[in-house]
């Protein structure tokens, strides 16, 4: 049977999830205070490797395939590689090797020539690499439109410009979104909108225990493209595009008591210049290149830094998704597994219940503060 | 500070270093007003620094950094003494601001400038980046006038990107600061007083002008002007447009020009084409910073919102000049000025911004807007839709226009053939920043200094907006391009970098939460934080 699903956040998460219901045939609508995207959705390492998550072979498997499933472009790309500069580094990631070959992944260590073939803006001073057969990156901008379109597509309807003032309930559930000085009724509720999602769900005196902070990254010229863009190390993450920019990040965050910044100001700093650092050094041979932008978004964090993805209780009829700062790459799978939750109540494919809101119940009140997570003073 | 309090060691608190050195009062820009208010608010007792990043190393003038150059520099441009040397030769004031005492410094580069904020509160202290062709450093800053000036209005054509198409500002610069201009024979983009003042400009240094091309069926400059072209025999092409530049190995020979909406062609020859169509505010810092803009067609396009003693929205921040709406050179003096002794009121007595910035001004000129869109329109009713808008990127109107992934994505699906502009245009208002990132049209190393306008009168057009309304696509540090090598030198941060947030409960496998092996993971130094 089609419901009317309001998906509240037009980052990856929201799109994902009402791409799948449209797809099902659902009838979605999508409300985004500012433009699909707009937010860390859009500003990103584009990483899909997510070997941590209960979604990670989901991740997986669906990533080749999407493409094709959206009709629109989104520059994914395969494998991923990782330079150990130290042996700290090379046994951490020996490590992840052996977790990951457990999951049923390839994996292999580079000496520095295999590297240097793989990656030739590498250089000299690198100890070896880890290799990964898996995993991958995209282009967050572009992959955020290509959902947008897709659920366009399949008749979905998206919202701009629109943030969610309230909702009216009824008998537990709730019966419709209050945008724009309009009650718009559905059937169903998500709440994926990323910092923003703790004080939607203040509106049910639901907790969520949520941070917001601010990170940046820096981006270059194009440089000839290497065979694997999908490159860490030196403590950045990033990719190299398939245009040929370095587009990278890492570093410190700046915490934000604020969730609710209205203006789009998301500032970069000096920091930049850190990262630019890292960046020559991880890649010696880009080291002429010129920085010609840099970007800041705001992410938010759980106490644990996993995420929350779970049907509420009460109102019955709302699911709620945070991806807790790592939300991009696990998009595809995230976005079904939400369309299950929704719909059945269940996901289908993976068991996702340690992602529970649940499990911060008793946390004190002043988490934050109690792990320096609060603005700089 | 509560030195109890726990801490987060991966946060930014504490790790910024302190600036390299400290200016009182630094004004970036060594224009007239730049000038004008370094020379005053020294001497009213301010210790002042002064940067201006001319003369640009020769190849970054090959990228039009900051004025569209065109490639018609000479190779005097590569002697970096020289170039020193003509900058204070045509610039008596900076002499001037020697003797008041301004630390001046020619070919120093403000790529960055960074206070506190909505959303930033972890800088010690406001700090501009600044860089030479040899090294990078931050100066830390009690006040700033920015003086940065203006820049060319670059709208497209056929044959944009060969060597000779050039910008007015840029030919100025050529010809008045550095005498190093490369061309013969000019053929000259608008007739309003800006092409008129360069066409006398070029004559004057014994230069040949062809014609001037303008798409509005009366000269636009100012009556004695038109006549002092006419008293020198110059043509002036009205109801006319260029279709497109011709050209050879070495760069332009011909602007093929014809009458608006007509598509016969007429042979200028020429070696240069110089877009004097208008010119553009340079407020990259004052984006960076998050000064309120606003569109002010009136003033030349976006400018920082200046309260009456030419305060930005951000405390302690001023701007005068062309950089604050374009004006002349008395006018830019008089406000270097009154920038520097409100500047040094407010170093007495640091006042936070007024709350409720003046009212704007009345309009102090004629709108601008127009006459460019004008020219767009010209523009695109014989020169079509192939034309170039990025530069950089490799982008036509056509392509920005209807959303299409960039050429070498291979992207030929049905859906996508159906997404154009107008469909885009059904979720909302366009916005250069959604577009450049579908199109990479304004994406490249040129930061959009060469496209900017265009896309925004493109987009405009077809979507039958006004082009005040287009949102200004954002400005990001470092305003211009620097090697990585040389923007982190000297950058050292090390204590408490993480790859991402730094929680190790992060990047536990799923199946191991709640288990043993997840403390044992935790334990285990080499296990516990693994971002991939």
């Amino acid at each position: 049977m089609s419901a009317h699903v309001a998906i509240i956040g037009g980052g990856v998460t929201g799109l994902s999830a009402g791409w799948w219901l449209a797809r099902a045939g659902h009838r979605v609508t999508v409300f985004e205070r500012f433009i699909v995207g707009w937010e860390a959705s859009g500003r990103n390492g584009g990483g899909a490797t997510h070997y941590q998550s209960p979604l990670f072979h989901e991740e997986q498997r669906l990533w080749p395939l999407m493409d094709e499933l959206l009709g629109y472009p989104t520059e994914y790309q395969r494998e991923r590689i990782i330079i150990n500069f130290t042996p700290e580094e090379e046994a951490r990631y020996r490590h992840m090797g052996e977790l990951t070959t457990a999951m049923g992944y390839t994996s292999e260590e580079l000496d520095p020539q295999q590297l240097r073939e793989l990656a030739p803006l590498a250089g000299n001073n690198a100890l070896s690499a880890r290799y990964n057969h898996f995993g991958g990156h995209a282009n967050p901008q572009r992959t955020v439109q290509a959902y947008a379109w897709a659920l366009q597509d399949h008749g979905g309807q998206i919202l701009q410009h629109t943030a969610v003032d309230g909702f009216t309930t009824a008998r537990g559930q709730v019966t419709g979104i209050v945008a724009g000085g309009t009650t718009h009724g559905c059937d169903a509720v998500v709440i994926a909108a990323g910092p923003q999602t703790a004080s939607l769900l203040q509106h049910f005196d639901i907790d969520l225990p949520l941070a917001s902070a601010r990170a940046e990254m820096i981006v270059t010229e194009p440089l000839p493209l290497m065979p694997i863009g999908g490159v860490d190390g030196n403590g950045l993450y990033g990719r190299q595009t398939l245009r040929g920019n370095l587009a990278y990040g890492g570093g410190p965050h700046e915490w934000l008591d604020d969730s609710d910044y209205q203006q789009p100001a998301r500032p970069s700093t000096p920091l930049l210049r850190d990262l630019a650092r890292r960046l020559a050094t991880m890649f010696p041979r880009a080291a002429h290149a010129r920085v010609i932008r840099s970007w800041a978004g705001i992410i938010e964090n759980t106490p644990d830094g996993r995420p929350v993805i779970d049907r509420l209780t009460s109102p019955s009829n709302v699911t709620v998704a945070t991806m807790s700062s790592v939300g991009f790459g696990l998009s595809p799978a995230t976005g079904r597994a939400i369309a299950d939750l929704v719909t059945t109540g269940t996901c289908s494919f993976a068991d996702i219940s340690k992602l529970g809101i649940g499990r911060f119940a008793g946390l004190s009140a002043d988490w934050r503060e109690a792990r320096g997570w609060v603005t700089a003073q | 500070m509560d030195t109890d309090r726990p801490t987060d060691p991966c946060a930014i608190d504490g790790k910024f270093a302190a600036p390299d050195e400290h200016a009182q009062l630094l004004v970036i820009g060594a224009g007239p007003a730049g000038l004008a208010a370094a020379i005053a608010a020294a001497e009213a007792g301010l210790s002042v620094v002064l940067v201006d990043e001319n003369p640009v190393p020769a190849a970054l003038m090959g990228l039009d950094v900051p004025l569209f150059y065109g490639q018609r520099m000479n190779p005097a441009v590569q002697e970096d003494a020289r170039m020193v040397e003509r900058i204070v030769a045509a610039t008596p004031a900076i002499e001037t601001a020697f003797d008041a005492g301004v630390d001046v410094r020619l070919g120093v580069t403000a790529w960055g400038t960074f206070a506190n904020g909505a959303a930033l509160n972890a800088l010690p202290a406001r700090v501009a980046g600044l860089a030479d062709g040899t090294k990078c450093w931050m100066c830390g800053f009690d006040a700033l006038i920015l003086a940065t000036g203006a820049r060319d209005l670059v709208l497209g054509f056929e044959g944009i990107d060969q060597p000779g198409v050039m910008g007015a500002r840029a030919l100025h610069s050529l010809l008045a600061r550095y005498d190093a201009f490369d061309g013969k024979r000019l053929v000259i983009l608008g007739s309003g007083d800006l092409a008129a003042t360069t066409a006398l400009a070029a004559l004057d240094r014994g230069l040949e002008v062809a014609a001037l091309i303008e798409p509005l069926a009366e000269p636009q400059a100012a009556p004695h002007l038109v006549q002092a072209l006419a008293a020198r025999a110059v043509t002036i092409l009205t109801g006319a447009t260029i279709m497109r530049a011709a050209g050879n190995a070495t760069g332009v020979t011909a602007a093929v020009v014809t009458a608006v909406g007509s598509d016969a062609p007429e042979y200028l020859d020429c070696d240069t084409i110089c877009l004097a169509i208008g010119a553009v505010p340079a407020i990259e810092l004052a984006g960076v910073l998050g000064c309120r803009l606003a569109f002010r067609g009136d003033l030349g396009g976006h400018v920082p919102v200046l309260s009456n003693d030419r305060a930005t929205s951000v405390p302690g921040i001023f701007a005068a000049g062309d950089c604050a709406g374009l004006t002349d050179e008395d006018t830019s003096i008089a406000q270097g000025r009154e920038a520097a002794r409100h500047a040094a009121a407010w170093l007495q007595n640091p006042a936070p911004a007024p709350a409720g910035i003046s009212a704007a001004p009345l309009p102090i000129g004629t709108d601008t807007t127009p006459y460019r869109m004008a020219w767009m329109r010209g523009l695109l009713a014989s020169g079509g839709l192939q034309a170039p808008v990025c530069l950089c990127e490799d982008v036509n109107r056509a392509e920005l226009l209807g959303i299409r992934p960039p050429r070498y994505l291979g992207c030929t699906s049905n859906k996508i053939a159906a997404r154009d502009s107008s469909t885009l245009l059904k979720d909302g208002p366009l916005n250069p920043d959604q577009i450049k990132r579908l199109t990479r049209a304004g994406m490249g190393p040129c930061q959009g200094r060469r496209c900017r306008e265009q896309i925004a009168l493109l987009l405009a057009d077809a979507s039958g907006t006004a082009p005040s309304a287009i949102p200004l696509a954002s400005y990001r540090a470092p305003v211009r391009p620097l090697p990585l090598s040389l923007l982190g030198e000297g950058a050292s941060m090390q204590e408490g970098w993480d790859v991402w947030f730094g929680i190790r409960t992060q990047w536990i496998p799923y199946d191991a939460i709640g288990t043993a092996e997840e403390a044992r993971l935790l334990e285990d130094g080499a296990g516990g934080n693994m971002h991939a």
